[in-house]
């Protein structure tokens, strides 16, 4: 079993109002040290293989065609196992 | 209230010696009934089956007195309460089916769930009698919202009704909000849903025909929600925040699945029975659809699909897990059926039986785990005669004189201070977030006395309201129910139909304080008489109690949501006024009754003395001639006076016909009594100048008193009194003051 | 003209598709299931509005990989005529029928009201019944549908005049205030705001009928239909 973690966030050229509404609540509590917020997904697969470089070219195909639209989003993953 | 862990649940024994009944909200009385029914001490599963059936929200134990005052039937009542929902003839072989439903305490907990999951379990109830949902309604009340935590509330309440709505595409056509200090700590979220149907289609919730399966459909069973009938019956404290895993978490795209399928599946004339598993999921709906049928029946909870692992037969039978249902067919129809479920992705499992032995079996791993009568737990729970006491406030509030403060002279500035109050406000903030289109049959859309919705193939429509003054019933419940009543008639009657019928929401604090009590009763006896003289029989609705906290208790609120038949769409009138030109006429009396207003709580900060009166024969006779008077096409536009008096109707016909106009009004009254009294029974009518003097002599005859007080015209609103001028403001910074009210507060 | 109306799992809109069909031009129309794998019989596909897959994971992310989609890319390639609502429009961009992406709207929260929309672009199938500039009032109904794409493609879109309808007062922070776009060769288009919803005065506007009165004077043009079909 690999678990692979991926995280995809929207790309730094897209305005997130997310991130920015969140921004403003966190200086309104007092934490104007923080300069941005971004807001992403954390996907968790578990993958039926041993194969690791197998895995990460699949993922991958994942991540392009279902996981991140890769018009407004970035993707990363991390493999464990 | 904790969950038990799969390991070592309590024995009977240790139930009864522990009195581990009392934490599920079971009495030592209750309890020692029970075991002469069982015949022996329950087990924990069987005590905590029969908890959740002898809760106040599913046995209405302490309202069912009560609630038996209504008239519940008329000629044109298919079903009254007793079902899923209540059903209406409205011709041609079709019916309305509606029903009203609360779900305060989750929501004060977690308002985005139990706001989105109030409105999922109302439209279970109405496509499980065979109806096709075609529009959401919802009654709110907040504290002020002034502050943080109402604004927290307020924000996702709204939210998860848009997020659920929604996303199952029925559209959230009308409502009501309404803020005050007694709602502090103890939101109301109460949700109606109105669904068409033809009268062949009507389904029931029986467990019909000995021997036939039962099919669970929806999503696996967790262990969400787990005591919430229980949740539901106590007052809320502290401890109350931890009770968020009694909240049950909403998947409106599975319901809009389970619908579409459960639809099709009646469609086809198969089903026998259908119930949705609401409140106490699959125990009250198992021992309802046995009850009613004079069945018994058999569960095998390892059928029950799960997407937890371990799950005791207790957790089963309590959770409230969303989107399920159950239904029975006969087992030559059970391939057809699953192939339904199969095409819409949906889980369908067998996992019962309709037995004759008229018990409620559960069987686990092998071994009988319940076994229990099913009179016994959906019959016999004991109702009870609560002791109700006159208080205190309400003997002494008779002798208030609610006239005695000074004259407020800046009378543009009292009207802005109103409409600037959030219970008298644009609501559009809350609204705008609602898809009220889907389903392209909106034809007046919120923000008018009541919504309208058009029924397809016929020129026939729909008008719906919710409505409830809980200042007036806490003044005075009976004539505060009276007006709750009158006044979603009025609304009804003003957008062109004709009343119909009423589900009931009774939002009411601790029943087992006398004075809490007395209020519930005349709440219920000034409702009941109102349906009678009204002629709109309760069909169904739902009980709430124990809304209250250490603070206190709320306002008394018996939501009322009324429906109505436009009988032509040509009727459908709205409360904007329409051009230049058009002549205002004012039906009704005005007396000098401040009891209660907006004016008294915006202006000076009170809420006292009695509300105004409200006679029902002078009711009747307004309505009748008002839905009369607009059938026969001499009406333009049509608003009833409420919050705010005629100056708050006048300034709102004008906002919402973005035209000014030009009243002069004869009156013994003081000025601000004149323009901010409540009086009752009032309704604002305007007219073609070609047909004003119809419609005058029309009213006339018919004896409602009726004046003609001016014409649409202009941009300011000019109120004139006795010839003198008492307002005269420009219609746009009306509108400013009124719609910009609550999103100021909220950003 | 036959028109078929998408239904996945989570369409709303697919009754309000149907129905303005039958009321603005009384065409043939039929409800069109997501794993049906033969759309030759259609001329016009609508991708209706709604939440399909619950806008899961994105708005359309899930209903692009359907098997109707494979024949939707066909038609598109085919030139046959293809209109995305809503969530149409967003299951179009995921599956890369149109460019750019529908990402949440600025304000954070749903929008449900009347705007009025501008016709950039009068020369396409579905807008040949509206005058080069014409102000229009459609409603619209959603919480993504604030139009992205990057520079490049804006500057194609701009170019190619791919840019259909523009809002007149932007509800939600869509680039170039961008409320309708076509593909290069106009087939297909897809658009936020409901002109489904704007076919029937009782119900608040008129204006969305034009794009089907348009819909059918392209497709019998380009039939040469002598016959009234």
């Amino acid at each position: 079993m690999i678990k692979a973690t991926v995280y995809v966030t929207i790309k730094q050229s897209v305005l997130d109002p997310q991130g920015v509404a969140v921004q403003g609540a966190l200086h309104s509590m007092g934490f104007n040290e923080v300069e941005s917020v971004r807001i992403g997904k954390v996907m968790e697969l578990t993958l039926d293989t041993t194969d690791r470089a197998e895995a990460e070219k699949r993922l991958t195909v994942m991540c392009e065609k279902l996981l991140a639209n890769t018009v407004v989003e970035d993707y990363r993953y991390e493999l464990e196992g | 209230m904790t969950q038990q862990l799969s390991a070592k649940e309590p024995t009977a024994e240790q139930v009864a010696e522990h009195k581990l009944y009392a934490q599920m909200g079971v009495s030592d009385s209750e309890y020692e009934l029970i075991c002469e029914f069982m015949g022996r001490k329950p087990n924990y599963t069987e005590i905590g089956v029969f908890s959740v059936m002898w809760s106040e929200h599913c046995a209405y134990k302490n309202s069912k007195p009560l609630l038996r005052r209504f008239p519940t039937s008329g000629p044109r009542v298919l079903m009254g309460p007793g079902e899923g929902a209540g059903i209406v003839d409205i011709g041609d072989n079709q019916a309305v089916v509606f029903k009203i439903e609360s779900h305060n305490h989750p929501s004060a907990v977690e308002p985005y769930q139990g706001a989105a999951t109030g409105v999922g379990g109302i439209i279970r109830d109405i496509f499980s009698m065979g109806a096709r949902p075609v529009a959401l309604l919802n009654s709110l009340r907040f504290g002020k919202l002034e502050s943080d935590r109402v604004k927290y509330l307020f924000e996702h309440v709204v939210a998860g009704i848009a997020g659920y709505g929604n996303c199952i595409g029925i559209p959230t056509v009308a409502g009501e909000v309404m803020f005050d200090e007694s709602y502090e700590g103890n939101p109301l979220v109460n949700a109606m849903c109105v669904g068409l149907i033809d009268h062949d289609k009507i389904q029931r919730g029986v467990a019909k025909g000995v021997g036939n399966p039962v099919y669970y459909v929806g999503p696996p069973t967790g262990r969400d929600g787990i005591h919430g009938a229980t949740f539901a019956s106590v007052e809320l404290t502290e401890e109350s925040e931890s009770q968020r895993t009694a909240v049950q978490v909403g998947d409106p795209f599975m319901e809009k699945l389970v619908m579409e399928s459960c639809l099709e599946l009646i469609d086809t004339g198969i089903v026998l029975g259908i119930q949705d598993m609401g409140a106490a999921g699959l125990t009250c709906s198992s021992a309802e659809m046995a009850s009613k049928a004079g069945n018994g029946l058999e569960l095998y909870l390892d059928q029950v699909p799960q997407r937890e692992e371990g799950m005791t037969p207790y957790e089963m039978m309590l959770s409230e897990s969303q989107e399920r249902m159950l239904f029975v067919v006969e087992p030559k129809d059970e391939a057809q059926a699953m192939e339904i479920f199969e095409r819409w992705g949906v889980i369908c499992a067998k996992v019962g039986k309709v037995t004759d032995d008229g018990r409620l079996k559960l069987i686990h791993h092998g071994e009988v785990v319940g076994d229990m009568p099913v009179t016994a737990l959906v019959d016999e729970c004991p109702v009870y005669d609560k002791p109700s006491s006159v208080p205190a406030y309400y003997e002494q509030s008779a002798s208030i004189d609610t006239l005695r403060y000074d004259e407020v002279s800046d009378l543009g500035g009292a009207l802005k201070q109103v409409l600037a109050s959030p219970t008298v406000a644009s609501k559009k903030w809350v609204y705008d977030q609602y898809d009220y289109m889907v389903r392209t049959s909106t034809a007046v859309r919120p923000g008018s006395d009541a919504a309208v919705v058009t029924i397809r193939g016929t020129r026939k429509g729909l008008a719906m309201t919710t409505d409830c003054n809980g200042r007036y019933v806490y003044l005075d419940p009976e004539v505060g129910g009276r007006i709750a009543v009158s006044e979603a008639a009025r609304n009804i009657v003003c957008s062109g139909a004709e009343p119909l019928a009423i589900t009931d929401n009774l939002n009411f604090g601790n029943p087992e304080k006398p004075d809490i009590f007395w209020q519930m009763e005349k709440a219920v006896d000034g409702m009941a008489e109102a349906c009678r003289v009204l002629d709109t029989p309760v069909i169904g609705g739902n009980v709430s109690l124990y809304n209250e906290n250490a603070k206190g208790s709320i306002y008394p609120t018996p939501v009322v949501g009324m429906v109505g038949l436009v009988h032509d769409t040509d009727h459908i009138t709205t409360q904007a006024f329409k051009s230049e030109g058009d002549v205002i006429i004012l039906l009704g009396e005005t007396k000098a009754e401040l009891g209660g207003s907006e004016l008294q709580y915006a202006v000076h900060g009170q809420t006292e003395g009695r509300p105004p009166e409200l006679n029902l024969q002078t009711e009747k006779a307004l309505l009748g001639t008002v839905l009369e008077a607009i059938q026969s096409g001499l009406v333009r536009s049509a608003h009833d006076l409420s919050e705010g008096g005629l100056a708050v109707a006048l300034a709102e016909s004008c906002i919402s016909g973005n035209v000014g106009a030009q009243v002069n009004v004869e009156t013994a009254l003081r000025a601000d009594h004149a323009l901010f009294s409540e009086s009752q029974s009032r309704i604002l009518l305007s007219a073609s100048p070609e047909q004003a003097g119809k419609l005058e002599a029309f009213v006339r005859e018919r004896g409602v008193p009726v004046a003609v007080i001016g014409r649409v015209e202009g941009s300011n609103l000019t109120i004139e009194l006795n010839g003198t001028s008492a307002v005269n403001e420009p219609v746009g910074g009306l509108a400013q003051v009124w719609e910009d009210a609550i999103p100021c507060l909220m950003n | 003209m036959k028109f078929a109306v998408l239904v996945f799992p989570g369409s709303n809109c697919d009754i309000d598709c149907y129905k303005a069909v039958e009321d603005a031009i009384g065409q043939e129309v039929d409800y069109v299931w997501h794993t049906a794998t033969d759309l030759s019989a259609y001329d016009c596909i609508l991708v209706p509005g709604g939440f399909s897959y619950g806008d899961y994971l994105r708005c359309g992310a899930i209903s692009r990989f359907a098997p109707v989609m494979n024949e939707v890319a066909k038609a598109a390639e085919q030139g046959k005529y293809i209109l995305g609502i809503c969530n149409g429009f967003q299951i179009l961009t995921e599956a890369g029928l149109l460019p750019g992406a529908l990402i949440r709207n600025m304000s954070l929260k749903f929008r449900c009201h009347d705007t009025v929309l501008k016709v950039e672009n009068a020369d396409t199938p579905f807008t040949r019944d509206y005058a080069p500039g014409e102000e229009i009032v459609i409603p619209i109904a959603h919480g993504e549908g604030n139009y992205y794409c990057d520079e490049e493609t804006l500057a194609s879109l701009q170019a190619n005049n791919q840019i259909v309808f523009t809002y007149g007062s932007n509800p939600n922070g869509s680039l170039g205030d961008i409320a309708g776009i076509c593909n290069e060769g106009g087939n297909v288009v897809g658009m936020m705001p409901h002109p489904e919803r704007a076919v029937d005065s009782l119900l608040g506007s008129e204006d969305g009928k034009r794009m089907f009165t348009s819909i059918l004077k392209a497709w019998r043009d380009r039939h040469d239909a002598a016959a009234i079909r």
